[in-house]
């Protein structure tokens, strides 16, 4: 089941690799939606995905599945959905303001405004 | 247990949050701002001599003894940093009173000040890798907004490139995490330290190794990994790149320090030869840049590329003695860089841009700064009297000790570099004729150089008084050469 889990992952940082190499900003925002998920998903693979009751005591099991990667997961997810948002509306702006959201027109390191 | 380690940063954090209801109460936000800064300074302060007094202080969250709760673990290094951050932070607030704008005053600049501290000081306080990520984000966030607070075209363009490096980065950061925690089975560090020790770091752990390298130094910008920083740190206002340049850089140089020094000790000939060919690397690009522009913030951004590398190669060279310069080094960077940002910013107030063709003769109406700069310049280069000397010279003797002639020779030049580079914007702007006449000045420096006098006076006193700043240094620097130290401190075997 890890190696499915592996495979899952790894095809999720590929096609976020390539989503984050193009050249429109929201194709690249959706890569870093999925390089999350790839994360997440290896972060709960690498806890270990043997069989046991869910966390709760009241389950009354003689094994449970590990809680600590749960709980890592959870954390990362709120942040990776507030870093998200902020970028999308960063990304929403930006093109209000700059008028294009290609990434190759967006360079330039002079100070011209 | 102590409750001392965790107040300088429950300090920021509730700063913060008070300052977001006196959103408009500017005077107000001002008001408080410094005083949480001078409370917490005191603090730090005290948290210092404490732990130089008695030993590495912990603080168990919710009273769980180590590896299961969180721990808070303030040594000499960590405590030192949250002095000097402290101090720094304090002094660009103070220049951002005068020269950031209602504009962006009004929109709760100070508060997301106080968070960015709080990420800081979280980061150099904790004992556990995960909560080091969520003390990560917690400065990300906040320097996110920093950065692109006020909404100029190029703040936005260049926020979005940094903000896409960095959730790269932060999900380089969780991947290793995951690999960690299936290797090992926990998260504290002294705990991870002494796992890490039993299996005696075979492949898989000097490859995750080297995924926390490439993590931490998407942070704290060496070699291969530094491109998004020139352009990201000249878009935002000088206050708040002082802010960055001065602080953001050195959590990543500290957590490579940290894992490094008390994880991943155990394949020095592979890790920390690499971290020292990245290193001299680092220095060699950042002099490449710093000589190439002519454009005041370049120049200053690229001598932070500089000066990582020259801390960074502390690691490599990791006995007590090359440990000592480092972190020497890495605090009188962290003043200085703050000074010399602030010094720009006055400059770019004064003539209304950075580039420095289109300045000259500053010095006639503007001596005080002048002068502080020039000081200030010399102090970088590591003239003798000043701050950079001792830990420049700690570093080249260690150097030499071990034979590593290479990189004694690299900093002697890289010196040299820095040197012209600075020398070359006072020079520029300070002498030759003036280009402005009173008239056509855009500001005035009302107000603005005192923040940065402050800086100098403290930069001047590490220098001369290096007598009483060094026992604490080379205590640090023991503390991150024998990992026992650490390890017993916190499981209390």
């Amino acid at each position: 089941m890890e190696i499915l889990m592996s495979i899952a992952a790894g095809i999720l940082f590929m096609a976020a690799t390539y989503l984050m190499l193009s050249r429109s900003l929201l194709r690249i925002i959706i890569g870093t939606g999925l390089l999350s998920h790839g994360a997440h998903l290896l972060l709960l693979t690498m806890g270990g995905l043997k069989r046991g009751a869910v966390p709760l005591l009241g389950e009354k099991a003689p094994v449970y599945t590990d809680a600590l990667p749960q709980a890592l997961i959870l954390t990362a997810i709120v942040i990776s959905f507030g870093v998200t948002s902020f970028l999308l509306v960063l990304a929403y702006r930006a093109y209000q303001e700059l008028g294009t959201d290609d990434m190759d027109k967006l360079r330039g390191n002079e100070n011209h405004e | 247990m102590n409750n001392l380690v965790i107040l300088p940063l429950i300090i920021p954090l509730i700063t913060g949050i008070i300052l977001m209801f006196l959103k408009d109460h500017v005077r107000f936000q001002r008001i408080v701002s410094v005083l949480s800064f001078i409370i917490n300074i005191g603090l730090s302060f005290m948290l210092v001599q404490n732990v130089y007094e008695h030993g590495i202080q912990t603080h168990e969250l919710g009273n769980w003894p180590a590896p299961f709760g969180i721990v808070l673990v303030a040594d000499l290094l960590a405590s030192m940093l949250v002095l000097t951050a402290n101090i720094v932070s304090f002094c660009c607030v103070l220049f951002a009173f005068r020269s950031i704008g209602s504009g962006r005053e009004n929109f709760s600049f100070y508060a997301f000040v106080q968070f960015l501290i709080t990420g800081v000081i979280g980061a150099f306080l904790t004992g556990d890798i995960f909560n080091l990520f969520v003390f990560f984000e917690v400065m990300l966030m906040s320097s996110y907004v920093l950065i692109v607070l006020g909404g100029t075209k190029i703040q936005l363009r260049e926020s979005i490139k940094y903000i896409l490096v960095n959730v790269i980065s932060s999900a380089l950061f969780v991947i290793a995490v995951g690999y960690l925690y299936s290797v090992t089975g926990t998260l504290n560090m002294a705990d991870l330290s002494v796992k890490i020790k039993e299996v005696g770091q075979p492949g898989i752990l000097t490859v995750i190794a080297i995924l926390f390298l490439v993590v931490f130094g998407l942070k704290g910008a060496i070699f291969p990994l530094y491109f998004w920083l020139p352009s990201s740190y000249q878009a935002p206002p000088s206050a708040v790149t002082a802010l960055f340049g001065a602080l953001l850089t050195k959590v990543g140089v500290y957590s490579i320090f940290r894992t490094f020094t008390l994880l991943f000790y155990h394949d020095q000939p592979f890790t920390h030869t690499l971290i020292g060919y990245m290193a001299l690397l680092t220095i060699v690009i950042g002099c490449i840049g710093a000589i190439a522009y002519s454009d005041i913030k370049q120049i200053l951004i690229y001598n932070i590329v500089i000066a990582v590398g020259v801390i960074l190669y502390g690691v490599t060279i990791a006995t007590p003695e090359g440990l000592t310069g480092s972190i020497y080094y890495l605090l009188h960077d962290m003043v200085i860089k703050g000074t010399l940002f602030l010094l720009a910013g006055a400059v770019i107030v004064v003539t209304g841009t950075s580039d420095m063709k289109q300045m000259g003769g500053l010095i006639k109406r503007h001596p005080l700064l002048g002068w502080m700069f020039f000081v200030a310049t010399i102090a970088l280069a590591g003239i003798p009297p000043l701050s950079g000397f001792i830990g420049k010279l700690l570093l080249l003797r260690s150097g030499l000790e071990t034979e590593n002639y290479t990189f004694v020779a690299i900093l002697l030049i890289s010196s040299l570099a820095v040197l012209y580079s600075v020398m070359k914007i006072f020079m520029n702007c300070f002498w030759r004729e003036p280009k402005l006449s009173a008239e056509q000045e855009k500001g005035s420096t009302k107000g603005l150089l005192y923040p940065s006098a402050l800086l100098l006076v403290l930069s001047i006193f590490m220098g001369v008084g290096a007598e009483w700043i060094y026992p604490y240094v080379a205590d640090a620097a023991k503390t991150l050469a024998d990992p026992s130290i650490y390890i017993h401190s916190v499981l209390k075997e």
